[in-house]
């Protein structure tokens, strides 16, 4: 059971978000070319270690944040709002 | 292959089975070989088996960080089956089923394959009309597929309960589905392969693919480097991790899959019975174990280890299918990392790098594909081009946009 | 008259012999005292062989007195069925219990099933991959199944409540033996909130087996001591007879809890610190015939005395490698068990404990271990020699010791299931021979003998340490508590538990698997040499015990026959659960209407009152269709249907999904969402609207209302409806969170009342209300914001059935009284209509079922909209997707309706278009709806059928259920294709 800290409503259990997968995509415009369209909608950092990803606090406030989780040991070190640059793992105290 | 029989286990009875020999080799690793298969599990020792037996290649290795059949094909549910929509699946899947119904034969090895049924259930009008659709589609791929009335369901699993929550309607049964025993899939193999002269080479972890000029010259290893004309990569759960050492993404989810077992009781059950509605899957081992689980956790983990919400959701959705299940205890839950395509479909044959194969993104369902992944990666290796029937699982598929999306069409993950 | 209980002492031990309770054990009569453990009564009356083994069918006894039993796992009724695999060493005895033995045909005592044993050389490990496979597994498998199985599913009810809770603490102690005791005195000042688990009935641990002084008092009157401060204290909870099974991430552990009789409460606790004071499982000593009733473990045969006054025997020989027997062998001999003699496989034992041994006239057999039992049902002397300086070989076999009991130690090994679930990680400690807990990355600290700390006076000091140690880091001050002990408890282990000579494959390893030395052995031969190898191959360890006391001597054989360090060996990884836990308690309450609590219409009981027979859709319950005067559903359906063309009738869409969009950017917004322009509509009008995927899949319609300028309401299909918020919210928030608009779901605030057909306007313009419904005012695709029987009410001419149509929101808690007031008002005039005959009604009029009529592949260019995309310059989601090869093939599938040449024809959804027999059958599509129209009187049907678009008055093939008939190819639209009637 996933314990995530949301930025505006406190720590709770996995139970109460939705996960909506990476963060930090950037959506690329009509002229892209198949190959960059096909990357941007199906290929994945998928990394096995830290994950940068979207969180949705469903049954709470309704907000999208991301999360900086490890995807071994499933260890949070960090909640930033949507919007913001990923943050420096190594410079973050785990929270 | 010859080797175990009747008889044969009479005689070594007889001297105290002082003479057994090992089941594979442990051989000495080489400073090269023709082909390098990343990943000891069922579908790498397949892939070397079939490329020794049907393509005469014998300066083979098998590379595995850890055990033979260490990895999914030791923790899966052990499920086989063929039915399936689109027309390309069903034909590489039941190619499939067909290659296991020999298998014990093939390999003189018994993987116990037990063609007891698997059932799929409808609980409600639209359901109904998504298994005909189903059903239908598998019937016209000649493959065995019949419905069932709520009448014949309750006939078939006397513990069902059918006015759950959400009633029974009815489903579909496809006879020549069942389950087989997972670890002997993988020793059946490794022990054939090593008898065809493959070097299976365990804890010997891959850390990195050498390409040069775009096309693979070898791999880094926790036991040195080792050069290889061709490499395969077949590694359930870490299929990004691989293709990241060789410089490319993958469209490739890795989530934790869990499945429990109970204690094991006299048998009670004799049909392998999914429901996507009440999510979940059962089937009693031959061990007399209830082996079951339902979806993948819905976050990328490489964890491999149980959590507590699903283990409540599969639990809670058995019960209510079957509810004489409450008295008995769940003794042990588990996880697998499986890889999760967009379209359920896996991903086979070449990749942006020369020479570098690949066979992945199984998702859930990657056990059942063994015999015929193996079969078709040989051929493809071999021959440098997609075998016929795995043409179109190849990632080019999602630039074109040409997806085979299982999930999408019958409603049934996969 | 239950006969008298021959083994039970005549004082002593913590059960009680005013409150006898009789018992059946395989039908015959037995008798017991409240206190005892089911095995114990067993003991008490002489019982010896209670079961037989899995694979050999060997007479087995009882061979522990906790959760580590492997042979004591019998089938128990008390009131819930028949309960197969219950643990009788730690199950309390109940009056009129009646307990079954697993295995034996036809009884325990004569088992049939034992030529197995005899011919046991036919089956070594692994064999059935070796044989059974001519003709197929399939002729063998009928009969491996058969004799597998711990005992039969029990039948009846099950009339267990089930229940969960959930639980924060500071600090969670697992187990309240001495260690857990000392630790929760530690914390109990500091303020911290303390939750105390215990999985026995009572605290103490191994205290209740071997009583000692504390602070120089009797342990007894210690523990009650405890127990009363720990009780009194507001902050400490404790809880008996519930053991915790699972350890999840973020110190998530979850607890069975078997306190109330009836009940079983599943507790989810969440705890900021954890300490493990679970202590350690004694494990067995290998020789040959090692399994025979009559031998267990040292400190079960302790407990059988000093706890429950049961001699487990009249004559029980103790081996050992290890001081902590001796204190059983003087229990067994103080309490009136002849101890034959003690063998101890150390050359040199203590002078204390050698001195007390010739003091009660034990004699010690030193630098000797047992070789072999005898013995036909039950155990009857031990064989005994003398090992060799390198401990490889055995000397001087000593004759038969006759006796009745043996009582073994092989030492201790910590109990680490729970810290290994967390992901802690073991190290082999090869002085203590046993695996220690080393490090893990989450809160938890290890105490007490789980640590590898076998004597009372540092268990107390250690436990007080780490209970303190938890409380500071979880945030709160207190000091380790100072109980102590004079008792001197020595521990001098020798790693020696292999009798290293003998008939290995008589030498058990696993009792519950009946896995052999030799089975390892042979596994080692064929190169499983790895753990997991040894494990699978073997089954050593997988069994409902979990290896707790195999695992150990299994990986010391591996470790031994490979010439590899235990380190190099490793272990695996312990799964949850610690102890198996019922599925009931797991499930909970979530069972029947709870599995999946269903959404009522606001007017739920408005359409009970009105005949309507329910169906579920996703989580609503809606009426399929109404029974009115007993009529059956076909009727039902077809004339809801022609009564609603004919005149009207009346629909609750209230489970439709409405999304409110406002702010200054909600047009902008929307456009990008929807696959139709946003911008180009006028307040006040509706249009309909697809939505992709960004892969370009259409994944809902439905139509979008603009109630202002920077007002929109959306109108989704039901099932979608919470997902579909979710999904707008993301691409709100991650995507374009400069947009300013505000996105509210609304599905629930409002009641939604459909009236359509010919006569809907008239009966509405007869309801009080201030909209004007006329044609002029209101006409096809608008919207009216006004009051509707006095209340505020939005209404939306949008038509599903190809009829003129209203469809009225109103505040939720007035949806009745407007399905009333309408039905009331419309008198002979309308009729309810259901969910069924809606779809009839809408595929008469060829109206698209997103879902149904599209699948995962249907792009919109399928359903005919690449008009409306290709008019549309600006970007909305999955629009770069329609511009691939593959998204404009013409060959793809695509939306067209369907008739039967024969107009009776059973054409059903799920059918498929095919290929002829000649070309190779193969799938072209298929029938995505289909029914018989009570409006045309004839089948029709729509579909997704390739090439479908220019394929319009073809003849094509279809499937179903292995028959084929003919189908013409039309146009989706059936019904009234000028819409003359809908925008009337």
């Amino acid at each position: 059971m996933l314990r995530l800290k949301c930025p505006w409503c406190g720590t709770r259990d996995e139970l109460e978000y939705s996960y909506g997968g990476e963060s930090h995509v950037t959506r690329p415009g009509l002229d892209a070319s198949d190959v960059e369209w096909s990357d941007y909608l199906f290929n994945k950092e998928n990394p096995k270690g830290i994950h940068y990803e979207q969180w949705l606090h469903k049954y709470g406030c309704g907000r999208w944040f991301n999360v900086a989780r490890d995807t071994v040991t499933h260890e949070i070190y960090a909640v930033y709002e949507m919007g913001q640059a990923k943050p420096d793992i190594a410079m973050t105290d785990r929270d | 292959m010859k080797g175990y029989s009747t008889f044969s286990l009479i005689r070594n009875a007889l001297s105290g089975h002082r003479f057994w020999k090992p089941v594979w080799r442990t051989p000495d690793l080489k400073k090269s070989y023709d082909v390098v298969i990343i990943g000891a599990g069922g579908h790498g020792l397949a892939t070397a088996y079939y490329l020794a037996r049907k393509h005469s290649l014998r300066n083979i290795a098998v590379l595995d960080k850890g055990d033979i059949g260490g990895g999914n094909t030791g923790r899966n549910t052990q499920i086989t089956r063929s039915n399936y929509y689109w027309p390309q699946s069903a034909a590489f899947f039941d190619h499939s089923l067909q290659l296991y119904e020999h298998l014990s034969q093939e390999l003189n090895f018994n993987v116990m394959l037990s063609q007891r049924g698997i059932l799929n259930l409808a609980h409600s009008l639209h359901e109904l009309e998504g298994i005909r659709r189903w059903a239908n589609a598998i019937r016209i791929n000649d493959i065995d597929a019949e419905f069932l009335t709520p009448g014949e369901v309750k006939k078939l699993v006397p513990l069902i309960n059918l006015d759950c929550r959400f009633p029974v309607r009815g489903g579909f049964i496809q006879r020549r589905g069942g389950i087989s025993r997972h670890d002997a899939v993988a020793w059946g193999y490794a022990r054939a392969a090593s008898a065809c002269g493959v070097d299976i080479i365990q804890q010997c972890e891959v850390t990195g693919i050498n390409i040069q000029s775009g096309r693979v010259t070898g791999v880094n290893t926790t036991r040195g480097t080792i050069g290889a004309d061709r490499i395969s990569i077949a590694v359930a759960g870490h299929t990004s991790h691989l293709a990241k050492m060789a410089g490319f993404r993958v469209p490739v989810t890795s989530m934790q899959l869990q499945a429990m077992v109970s204690e094991p009781i006299k048998p009670c059950l004799n049909t392998v019975v999914t429901s996507s509605v009440i999510h979940m899957y059962v089937s009693q081992s031959d061990r007399g174990e209830l082996v079951f689980g339902g979806g993948a956790d819905v976050y990328n983990s490489y964890a491999q280890r149980g959590g507590i919400p699903l283990l409540q959701e599969n639990v809670a959705a058995l019960v209510e299918l079957l509810p004489a299940f409450s008295r008995l205890r769940v003794m042990r839950q588990w996880a697998g990392i499986v890889d999760i395509t967009p379209d359920t479909t896996p991903i086979m044959g070449q990749t942006p790098v020369q020479n570098l194969y690949i066979s992945g993104g199984w998702g859930t369902g990657g056990y059942k594909a063994i015999p015929a992944g193996g079969d078709t990666m040989a051929y493809t290796i071999a021959n440098d081009q997609p075998h016929p029937l795995i043409e179109d699982f190849g990632l080019e598929r999602f630039v074109t946009g040409a997806l085979v999306d299982e999930g999408a069409a019958s409603g049934v993950a996969h | 008259m239950a006969p008298a209980q021959k083994n039970r002492l005549s004082s002593g031990g913590r059960i009680d012999r005013s409150k006898p309770l009789s018992f059946k054990f395989n039908g015959r009569k037995l008798q017991g005292y409240k206190g005892d453990t089911i095995a114990s009564a067993l003991l008490a009356n002489g019982i010896g062989t209670v079961n037989r083994s899995f694979k050999y069918h060997r007479p087995r006894g009882i061979m522990s007195a906790g959760v580590e039993e492997t042979n004591a796992l019998l089938t128990v009724t008390d009131g819930n069925g028949d309960i197969p695999v219950v643990r009788t060493t730690v199950r309390a005895l109940l009056d009129g219990q009646r307990i079954k033995s697993a295995s034996g045909f036809p009884s325990v005592n004569f088992d049939l099933g034992r030529v197995l044993d005899f011919t046991h050389r036919l089956w070594p490990a692994g064999f059935y991959n070796k044989v059974f496979k001519w003709p197929s597994w399939h002729w063998y498998e009928g009969i491996v199944r058969r004799m597998a199985g711990l005992g039969n599913l029990p039948g009846g009810e099950d009339s267990n409540q089930y229940f969960h809770h959930n639980l924060h603490c500071d600090v969670l102690i697992v187990g309240a033996g001495p260690a857990g005791l000392a630790a929760a005195l530690s914390c109990m000042n500091s303020g911290a909130r303390v939750l105390l688990v215990e999985q026995d009935h009572e605290l103490g641990g191994s205290l209740l087996a071997n009583s000692a002084l504390i602070n120089s008092i009797d342990s007894e009157l210690w523990i009650s001591q405890t127990r009363s401060k720990l009780e009194e204290a507001v902050n400490v909870t404790v809880m008996m007879s519930s053991t915790v099974s699972g350890y999840y991430d973020y110190n998530f552990l979850t607890i069975t809890d078997r306190s109330t009789v009836g009940v079983k409460r599943f507790w989810k606790v969440r705890a900021k610190e954890v300490v493990l004071a679970t202590g350690c499982i004694e494990q067995p000593l290998v020789f040959e015939n090692n399994d025979r009733p009559g031998i267990m473990l040292a400190v079960a045969a302790m407990e059988y005395v000093n706890r429950y006054a049961v001699k487990p025997a009249g004559e029980m020989m103790v081996a050992t490698n290890n001081d902590s027997a001796y204190q059983v062998a003087f229990a067994l001999h103080d309490n009136g068990v002849r101890v034959p003699a003690i063998v101890d496989a150390r050359q040199n034992i203590a002078n204390e404990f050698a001195g007390e041994a010739r003091r009660r006239g034990i004699p010690i057999m030193s630098g000797s271990v047992v070789l072999n039992t005898v013995g036909r049902k039950h155990l009857a002397g031990v064989r005994v020699g003398t090992l060799s300086d390198d401990g490889r070989s055995t000397v001087n076999a000593s004759g038969v010791i006759a006796c009745q009991g043996l009582a073994m130690s092989g030492g201790f090994n910590p109990t680490s299931h729970l810290y290994s679930q967390a992901g802690g990680k073991l190290r082999y400690d090869a002085e203590l021979a046993c695996f220690l807990p080393q490090d893990c990355r989450q809160r938890v600290t290890v105490a007490g003998a789980a640590h590898g700390i076998f004597s009372l006076a540092d268990v107390l000091t250690e436990g007080a340490r780490a209970g303190s140690e938890a409380a500071s880091k979880a945030g709160f001050t207190c000091s380790p508590a100072d109980d102590t002990t004079s008792a001197i408890s020595s521990y001098n282990l020798k790693a020696s538990r292999i009798t290293p000579t003998g008939d290995t494959s008589r030498q058990w390893v696993d009792f519950a698997h009946d896995v052999t030395v030799a089975d390892i052995e042979l596994a080692v031969r064929e190169n499983f040499v790895s753990v997991q190898h040894l494990k699978r191959y073997s089954t050593v360890g997988m069994a409902v015990d979990q290896g707790k006391t195999s695992n150990l001597n299994a990986l010391t054989v591996l470790a031994g026959l490979t010439e590899r360090s235990m380190e190099e060996v490793g272990t695996t990884t312990f799964r949850p659960q610690f102890m198996p836990v019922p599925m009931g308690a797991i499930a909970g309450p979530r069972h029947g209407d709870f599995y999946a609590p269903a959404r009522l219409l606001p007017a739920h009981d408005w359409h009970v009152d009105h005949g309507a027979v329910f169906e579920d859709y996703g989580a609503w319950k809606r009426p399929e269709y109404y029974a009115t005067h007993g009529r059956d559903r076909e009727t039902a359906i077809a004339e809801e249907v022609l009564e609603l063309r004919r005149s009207a009738g009346l629909f609750d869409g209230s489970p439709l999904g409405k999304i409110e969009v406002n702010g200054p950017d909600a047009s902008d917004f929307l456009n990008r969402i929807f696959v139709n322009n946003a911008l180009t509509l006028k307040p006040g009008r509706i249009r309909y609207g697809l939505m992709l995927s960004e892969n370009g899949i259409v994944i809902d319609d439905g139509v979008f209302a603009r109630l202002a300028d920077d007002h929109y309401l959306l109108s989704t299909t039901s099932a979608n409806a919470d997902h579909f918020v979710d999904w707008l919210e993301k691409w709100h928030q991650c995507e374009w969170p400069d947009l300013d608009l505000i996105i509210s779901p609304v599905t629930g605030q409002w009641a939604v009342a459909t009236i359509a057909g010919p006569n809907a306007r008239i009966i509405l313009q007869e309801i009080e209300s201030d909209i004007d419904f006329s044609a002029a005012a209101l006409p096809h695709m608008s919207v009216a914001t006004g009051t509707f029987l006095g209340v505020p009410a939005r209404v939306q001419r949008v038509s599903f059935t190809g009829e003129m149509s209203f469809e009225i929101s109103v505040p939720a808690n007035h949806g009745h009284r407007v399905l009333e007031a309408l039905m009331n008002t419309g008198g002979n005039r309308i009729v309810p209509i259901g969910t069924e005959a809606l779809m009839v009604l809408r595929t008469e009029k060829g109206y698209l079922h997103v879902g149904g009529d599209t699948d995962g592949m249907t792009n919109p260019l399928d359903v005919g909209f690449a008009g409306i995309v290709a008019r549309k310059q600006a970007d909305f989601v999955g629009k770069r997707s329609l511009f691939r090869a593959e998204d404009q093939r013409k060959d793809r599938r695509q939306f067209v309706g369907v008739e039967p040449l024969n107009d009776n024809e059973n054409l059903l959804p799920g059918a498929h278009f095919v290929t002829s027999q000649d070309e190779g059958r193969r799938s072209q599509g298929v029938v995505t709806s289909a029914c018989f129209s009570p409006t045309l009187q004839r089948a029709i049907g729509l579909g997704l059928l390739e090439r479908g678009f220019e394929r319009k008055g073809e003849i094509v093939t279809v499937f179903d259920e292995g028959r084929t008939f003919d189908v013409r190819i039309t146009d989706p639209v059936f019904y009234d294709p000028s819409g003359e009637k809908m925008n009337a």
